[in-house]
């Protein structure tokens, strides 16, 4: 930084000090008079190609975490969410069969760069065991309560064949089917009740698991989100 | 937030019908733990001062209250030294300072409500500034929580965005090893606040449980070395550049990694920026060093990180006031990150070669990876010419009054390199960061995330207590404040008069929130709407009254003389100096802006 010593321009007679010999702030080389690189980043702080440039799409993705079952966790879960301007979709949380471990299942609507960011920050919680997105062929899988008017039953029974529905009540006004199945689907279905008239809606939002022997998010240990897997006895 | 006395209340509902038997229980209860941390206890309030103590908290800044008695009780017998503050916010900011300088974790207390919301501007600062700070609340017995009780907030609730974790204390026979937890995790990995809220009932209980060592929370200590794999690429990267910059940030003192930034870049001849926390970390008076980026720093940083094509960023987080405007930062440069944070990895800039670990161990990595220093001596000769062609001057004509720059001129001149400088916020922090040739890491105690007008003369007080703690009582600690932040926290001049701490503040006074009115001029038009601050006090007088020195200055011959009384003088000494109210911080780069494009006049922005 400066060299200079203020004693050098120290005032001996009570007036101002000395000038200083070297360029003043007013007399030094403005923006326009220098020289500007060329490049850019874009929005995510990312060199670009100004001519070429291609902005991230977001994409829908699945965020599984397992996460301490303690007082609060999911507050933190969701205030992270919301404090960093995640776009969420639907967040699931359950009990796994290990005592003391819940599973949080998250659906957002991210780019590239802001899906690792969610995974990054979740993982900075110290209830989050384990957090990744679950990969692209899992298993997803929601349930929807649908209550739709009771005015031609027989057609509702039809229509929740069609989609391995369940009725879970049926009144003289209101008939409640029960159906699960992945994100798709259940919209068709909704889509199909649409002409009986729905009354009300409960959808839970979709949950997942990974195919296979994949862990479900990533660097997740065996045990940590159900019994241990070995069957040797 | 004492509430005792006017709240018969408090005391009447909350105590358990064993309350009694409980303060008037034995303190030799079991000692059969085998090589326990701490010493035995009788109560929770025990174990959690007991906790500390294992931990090595040697002193606490706290205001006491209703619900945070038991501990206060406790701390009676403790070896961990209390000062109180005058407000809460004012123990935050004094815990945070006192870590800064000390290298370890601030430690502040208040109590449940009041207390406790008091604590959050000084959480949310140590939080910006990632600084290690353990805060405890004190809060409505347990069977009283959820109720609206007197005094009661949801404090964890409260604090939940603005600290690392929290915790609410449930038992008292847990409640040291929580407290433990708390303060090992708050220097953990990259350091930060974290929060213990202590229910009366929890601290009033008895117990026999003390407290174990205390450890960090799994997962949350991570490696400090970087991928060895990942280390080679970078190194690769930096031999091949062309214009290599480093630029040091607040992880590299955290980190205690100064040596080890010096050794890099003198080793290969890398050119150093800093960013504003980072201050301290690189000798200023250094050839290589080219002083801090971003909006208020120096035209030679600004020009260096806007040309690099490589950017050697270690312990930063790219802070806006750091990179203008994200699409102008660095625009040609391969980033090498290094960061304890993974989640800081590309968060605001991209980096193409990414090192998760610790700031001193990952730079030794590097040093020892790099097999020949870059080709850059043609870059260091450009990088000279931008220190000839933009120093950080000033104007002094005859006709205006006494310029601010040369106050700080001064006191950097009158004092020994190792002086602590600690500030509020606006222009008289960045004068005060421009105009002080900083040497040393940990002589640098500022707000500079969360931006906290007020944080100087509390901070100053933390300061003091540590440099004291640390054998060096002679050591200066100088405040420089606005007079709008010194307006908003002087009242613990209070506390550095009743304790005797030697701390002079130099209040710049320019009769306005001078950063708002710069802004004001170069963006609204001039208009001085709340920014006109004629209304202040005689700061010298209001100095003398709370029984410290108390000084004016309104002359340049009057710098000097002044300057040399309050440092003599053996204790708190304010100076009031009024200076040019028109005189504008630069140079500039306008919010959002290209640092290459940074304002050296104020018809530029």
């Amino acid at each position: 930084m400066s060299d200079d010593s203020p004693d050098s321009r120290a005032a001996t007679d009570g007036g101002a000090p000395e000038a200083d010999s070297r360029p003043m702030p007013s007399e030094q080389p403005g923006p326009a008079e220098r020289d500007h690189p060329e490049g850019r980043r874009n929005l995510e702080g990312i060199r670009i190609d100004p001519v070429l440039e291609a902005e991230h799409e977001s994409r829908r993705a699945v965020i599984s975490a397992l996460v301490e079952d303690e007082p609060g966790v999911l507050a933190r879960v969701s205030g992270l969410v919301s404090r960093r301007q995640f776009n969420i979709e639907s967040l699931t949380v359950g009990p796994t069969t290990v005592d003391g471990h819940s599973r949080i299942t998250m659906v957002v609507e991210e780019t590239d760069p802001g899906i690792d960011q969610i995974e990054k920050q979740m993982a900075k919680l110290k209830p989050v065991i384990s957090v990744g997105e679950v990969a692209g062929d899992a298993v997803t899988s929601e349930l929807v309560l649908l209550k739709v008017e009771a005015d031609d039953p027989a057609a509702v029974h039809a229509v929740s064949e069609m989609y391995d529905g369940r009725t879970v009540d049926a009144g003289p006004e209101t008939i409640t089917v029960e159906l699960t199945g992945d994100n798709a689907r259940i919209d068709n279905a909704i889509g199909a009740f649409e002409r009986f008239g729905i009354v009300e809606i409960a959808r839970t939002g979709p949950t997942a698991l990974a195919r296979g022997n994949t862990p479900t998010a990533p660097g997740e240990k065996p045990g940590t989100a159900g019994e241990p897997t070995t069957h040797d006895d | 937030m004492s509430d005792t006395a006017a709240q018969p209340r408090d005391d009447e509902t909350e105590d358990p019908p064993d309350a009694d038997e409980s303060v008037a229980a034995e303190t030799d209860g079991p000692t059969d733990t085998d090589g326990p941390a701490a010493g035995p206890v009788s109560t929770g309030a025990e174990s959690v001062v007991a906790a500390l103590e294992a931990a090595g908290a040697e002193t606490a800044f706290g205001v006491q209250g209703g619900a945070i008695m038991p501990v206060y009780d406790a701390l009676y017998d403790s070896s961990i030294r209390h000062v109180t503050m005058a407000h809460e916010q004012g123990a935050a900011h004094a815990a945070d300072a006192y870590g800064v300088v000390a290298g370890e974790p601030g430690l502040c207390l208040a109590t449940s409500g009041p207390g406790a919301t008091n604590l959050v501007t000084g959480i949310a600062d140590a939080d910006m500034d990632s600084d290690a700070m353990l805060a405890l609340t004190g809060q409505v017995p347990t069977e009283f929580v959820g109720n609206d009780a007197f005094q009661e907030t949801d404090t964890v609730g409260v604090t939940r965005p603005i600290t690392k974790h929290n915790y609410f204390a449930n038992g008292a026979d847990t409640v040291g090893d929580t407290v433990g937890e708390a303060f090992e995790l708050a220097r953990a990995g990259r350091p930060g606040p974290t929060l213990v809220d202590l229910p009366k009932d929890v601290t009033q209980d008895e117990t026999d449980e003390t407290p174990g060592p205390a450890t960090p929370p799994a997962g949350t200590d991570p490696d400090p070395n970087a991928d060895p794999d990942a280390v080679e690429e970078a190194a690769r990267a930096i031999e091949e550049a062309e214009r290599p910059v480093c630029l040091f940030g607040g992880g590299v003192i955290k980190a205690d990694a100064s040596d080890a930034a010096r050794t890099f870049a003198r080793t290969y001849g890398v050119p150093v920026t800093t960013t504003m926390p980072g201050i301290g970390s690189f000798p200023e008076d250094d050839e290589l060093c080219l002083s801090w980026a971003g909006m208020h720093g120096t035209g030679y940083a600004n020009m260096a990180i806007t040309h690099t094509d490589c950017l050697i960023a270690v312990g930063t987080r790219f802070d806006d006031r750091l990179t203008g405007g994200i699409d102008t930062f660095a625009p040609e440069a391969e980033v090498v990150h290094v960061d304890i944070d993974p989640a800081e990895i590309s968060k605001n800039v991209y980096a193409d070669y990414p090192l998760i670990g610790d700031a001193g161990r990952v730079l030794d990595q590097l040093t020892a990876a790099v097999r020949e220093a870059p080709d850059a001596e043609a870059w260091r000769e450009r990088c000279s010419e931008w220190k000839e062609t933009y120093p950080l001057t000033y104007a002094t004509p005859d006709d205006e009054p006494l310029k601010p720059q040369f106050v700080v001129e001064a006191f950097d001149e009158a004092t020994a390199d190792d002086t602590i400088v600690t500030t509020g916020v606006g222009q008289h922090q960045m004068w005060a960061s421009q105009f002080w040739t900083y040497s040393e890491p940990r002589t640098w105690v500022s707000s500079h995330g969360l931006g906290t007008m007020g944080y100087g003369v509390p901070a100053a007080v933390g300061a003091r207590v540590a440099a004291d703690n640390m054998g060096e009582p002679d050591r200066d600690v100088v405040c420089f404040d606005g007079d709008g932040s010194f307006l908003m926290t002087m009242q613990e001049l209070s506390v550095a008069v009743r304790e005797d701490l030697d701390v002079t503040i130099a209040v710049l006074n320019n009769e306005y929130i001078g950063m708002v009115r710069q802004w004001q001029d170069a963006f609204y038009e001039g208009r001085h709407m709340a920014s006109d601050y004629t209304w202040m006090p005689e700061f010298d007088k209001l100095a003398e009254a709370f029984g410290a020195l108390g000084l004016r200055v309104d002359d340049y011959d009057e710098v000097a003389p002044a300057v040399e009384e309050a440092l003599d003088y053996d204790g708190p000494a304010v100076i009031d100096f009024h200076v040019d109210p028109e005189e504008n911080v630069l140079p500039m780069v306008p919010s959002g802006g290209a640092n290459g494009k940074f304002a050296t006049a104020e018809d530029q922005l």
